[in-house]
């Protein structure tokens, strides 16, 4: 069943949005999405150091991302550049350096467009074990750090004193981004990635009125853009990553409307 | 009573300093099990921050600080909320702790809001959301309680029933209280003692004391301590009038 690429890019495309879905929803809430980019960024550097080294791509993503957000720490304790300039800075800088990478990797036939949006021909058996059983134990994860987590999204201080451990939960899910981003690049590309997280997660915040539903929409939103967007990708030939994207746009500017008539009613 | 095994929280000499400047400096205290400790001070005195080095959310600190208990009720004096979340006073009373249907709708009851339950937090009064506030930190029936102001934005009458359900919890529970208020007026009958700070320890005892003290008199004013004087004597109908006290107009 699995022998035809469709059917795999379909697979692996449903397996992500359950996890983006959840992991989405925090992205939004606490305002995440250009640390997100920043990390989908540094995986290039990833990419390049698992072809030239003959690794796994997954992994050797998820330990670079995971040392850029360790690096992003370390530089917010030791400098006074707001935040988002040292997003930026790490996310470009670590863009160019995989980018010069590859430059000097001239021996290895690079897909560089298939890294940056996708590629779903790409998707092989291996990969889909990756996202599965990477993504049952993203969740798994998250549902165990859930609640301090989630109390700290709301109010770090009340969490802290309350004895959850707030600080503990944040490094946990910094890693959990990290290993989204990991298994989910061969599909979606490493420059849409984050869209992926928040696209799906802003389209459930127009029609849902509590965290739990919140995510739940996300994961439905999730699952119909990887549809739509794979079906159309097939039909119109276009690439895998931005077609699944544009499907999640059309679903966010839908639920728009749902918005304005609730805005009504409470007149 | 006082015994070591009642205590529940005590700070010796603690104090946190910021940028080369003391926030707060040399308090000591301890709250007991079934006592309410009150802090009284201008903004600014360090009240807040006292509490916070009490509760852990700060980690470096001068001094120390022994806590003899994990079960902590938490009400923060300011609290924003992302509107981005979608929350609701239900999901909201099950942030910190898992419980059951019927002590969120008690607790909710008991601060007279439990008709909010379904309804949105960004949607609540000031006042309401205080009370909700209140109703999630007693509910999970904790050993200490510390409420950093927590009946500000409630009406007058709301606030004095707030204040005698603080008492009233406290003896039904017997957790100790740990309570912030910048006016001792109206905490006065819920309190069994009073430290008032000014960055640092400027008095303490028994709320009476006080407002007896000239450093109390001189940080509050003459009238503040006054005003304290009659209230006292209208609920405690003890002492007869002498000559320092006069009635309020």
């Amino acid at each position: 069943m699995f022998d035809d690429f469709f059917i795999r890019a379909l697979f692996a495309g449903i397996g992500v949005a359950f996890v983006t879905g959840p992991l989405g929803c925090f992205v939004v809430w606490r305002r995440l999405s250009y640390f997100g980019d920043t990390l989908a960024h540094s995986a290039l550097l990833g990419v390049t150091i698992a072809f030239s080294l003959e690794f796994n791509i997954a992994l050797s993503v998820f330990i670079s991302s995971s040392v850029i957000a360790l690096f992003l720490i370390q530089l917010q304790k030791k400098t006074n550049l707001p935040g988002d300039a040292l997003l930026g800075l790490l996310a470009h800088s670590s863009l160019a350096v995989g980018l010069v990478a590859i430059g000097f990797l001239s021996f290895i036939r690079f897909d560089i467009m298939g890294l940056l949006f996708g590629d779903i021909l790409a998707v092989n058996v291996n990969d889909l074990l990756i996202i599965w059983i990477g993504g049952a134990f993203i969740l798994l994860v998250l549902k165990l750090i859930w609640k301090p987590l989630f109390a700290s999204t709301v109010n770090y201080e009340l969490a802290e004193a309350e004895g959850l451990n707030p600080d503990r939960a944040k490094a946990i899910f910094t890693l959990l981004m990290a290993a989204i981003i990991a298994i989910s690049i061969k599909m979606i590309g490493l420059l849409l990635i984050t869209g992926m997280l928040i696209i799906p997660a802003a389209f459930a915040r127009n029609i849902s009125d509590s965290p739990k539903g919140m995510v739940i929409f996300s994961i439905i939103g999730g699952l119909l853009s990887v549809f739509i967007g794979l079906f159309s990708s097939l039909n119109f030939n276009t690439p895998s990553g931005p077609s699944i994207i544009m499907a999640a746009l059309i679903l966010f500017i839908i639920s728009l409307f749902k918005i304005k008539q609730s805005i009504k009613l409470k007149n | 009573m006082r015994t070591e095994e009642n205590i529940l929280v005590k700070l010796k000499n603690a104090g946190i300093k910021q940028n080369d400047k003391w926030l707060v400096k040399g308090v000591s205290l301890e709250v007991e099990k079934g006592k309410i400790v009150t802090l009284i001070g201008p903004n600014g005195s360090g009240k807040s921050t006292t509490a916070k080095i009490a509760l852990g959310i700060y980690k470096e600190f001068e001094g120390t600080v022994e806590k003899f208990t994990n079960k902590i009720g938490y009400v923060p004096q300011k609290i924003s909320i992302d509107w981005t979340l979608p929350l609701r006073v239900a999901d909201f009373m099950v942030l910190t702790d898992d419980l059951d249907k019927g002590d969120i709708n008690e607790a909710l009851a008991l601060t007279g809001v439990d008709h909010l339950i379904d309804k949105n937090l960004g949607n609540l009064s000031g006042g309401e959301f205080q009370r909700v506030l209140l109703a999630r930190a007693i509910s999970r029936k904790p050993e200490l309680l510390v409420l950093d102001e927590p009946v500000q934005g409630v009406d007058f009458t709301g606030e004095i029933a707030l204040y005698q359900l603080i008492k009233k919890i406290s003896e039904k529970l017997n957790c100790g209280i740990l309570l912030i208020s910048h006016d001792l007026h109206t905490v006065m009958s819920a309190t069994d003692h009073v430290v008032c700070l000014n960055g640092h320890v400027c008095c303490s005892g028994s709320p009476i004391d006080v407002a007896k003290d000239k450093e109390y008199k001189a940080l509050f004013g003459e009238q503040a301590s006054q005003t304290l004087s009659i209230y006292e004597h209208k609920h405690d109908h003890v002492h007869s009038d002498d000559g320092d006290i006069k009635q309020k107009n």
